[in-house]
């Protein structure tokens, strides 16, 4: 199925941008589909099309030398991606990865879509909303990271809300922690995982096992 | 038989995102809305949490210590 007029009306870049502007528009939009897992960009990589998720979800993440990723953002329908690479004439800051089973993308390069926005205010003025909401929600991640210790208030939680076999299990999601530490789900997430190679838990599919608590109380502080 | 994620169908708009992300086929869509469906292989990755919007998925993780 091929890209349309009111494909690209919804995306934020577009929202509204008369008709007879984006007809203009749409024969310079490229598609493409990628199955579950694959890398859309790489890190790095000199990708100069701005990026639109048309169904599925893709991950926005960067990687570190040590192969430890950081999700930065999960991308849905409507939304864009790539665009730090498209307005600052550098290489991509973060990978891409396809997560849902098929999914579409819309690509439009920049070459293309510069004249456009240089001659639609509306276009314009919509980029720096969605460029204005991306800065906040990386500003956000960088405080999360910075200035909380998010990994000793993950394992407060957990001794405080682990409890043995005959009490029944206490349960909590990961977005149920990063509440209450006051953080996003992504870092609740990454703090885990750091738990787990201090050798203080053990992830198991659905269970945290505290195998070390005396550690865990360490790396919560609380002694 | 594994555990499965908890699906709330009351907070489910049907976008089917966690469909597609799915890495077990527990979750299709039925008409408009998602239902669960037992697999033996969930691996709990928890990208159905992650992509759900209206938090109606959640993969709630049991937290035991096991005793020196």
């Amino acid at each position: 199925m091929s890209i349309t007029i009111e494909n690209i009306s919804i995306l934020g870049y577009f929202k509204g941008v008369g008709a007879d502007r984006l007809s203009s528009l749409l024969p310079l939009f490229g598609q493409r589909s990628f199955s579950k897992g694959q890398t859309i960009i790489s890190e790095g990589e000199s990708e100069q099309s701005l990026y639109f998720v048309g169904a599925g979800v893709v991950k926005i993440f960067k990687t570190s030398a040590e192969g430890k990723e950081q999700i930065i953002k999960i991308t849905r329908p409507g939304e864009s991606f790539n665009d730090i690479a498209v307005f600052s004439n550098g290489p991509s800051p973060y990978s891409a990865q396809a997560l849902g089973t098929t999914t579409v993308v819309y690509l439009i390069h920049k070459n293309d879509l510069m004249p456009f926005m240089e001659k639609d205010w509306k276009a314009a003025q919509n980029a720096l909303h969605v460029l204005a909401d991306q800065s906040r929600l990386l500003l956000n991640l960088i405080e999360d990271l910075s200035f909380k210790n998010v990994m000793a208030r993950v394992a407060k939680i957990l001794l405080e809300n682990s409890l043995h076999g005959a009490e029944g299990f206490q349960k909590l999601t990961q977005y149920e922690m990063a509440a209450m530490a006051g953080t996003a789900r992504e870092v609740v997430g990454r703090s885990l995982k750091s738990l787990e190679d201090t050798g203080a838990v053990r992830l198991e599919r659905h269970q945290i096992v505290i195998v070390n608590k005396d550690l865990l109380n360490q790396l919560a502080g609380l002694n | 038989m594994s555990t499965l994620p908890v699906l709330d169908p009351t907070k489910c708009d049907g976008c089917g995102l966690c469909v597609t992300v799915c890495r077990c086929g527990a979750l299709v869509m039925t008409g408009a809305t998602v239902t669960l469906v037992q697999v033996d292989d969930c691996g709990w990755c928890c990208d159905c949490e992650l992509v759900c919007e209206t938090g109606a998925l959640q993969c709630p993780f049991e937290i035991i210590t096991i005793e020196d």
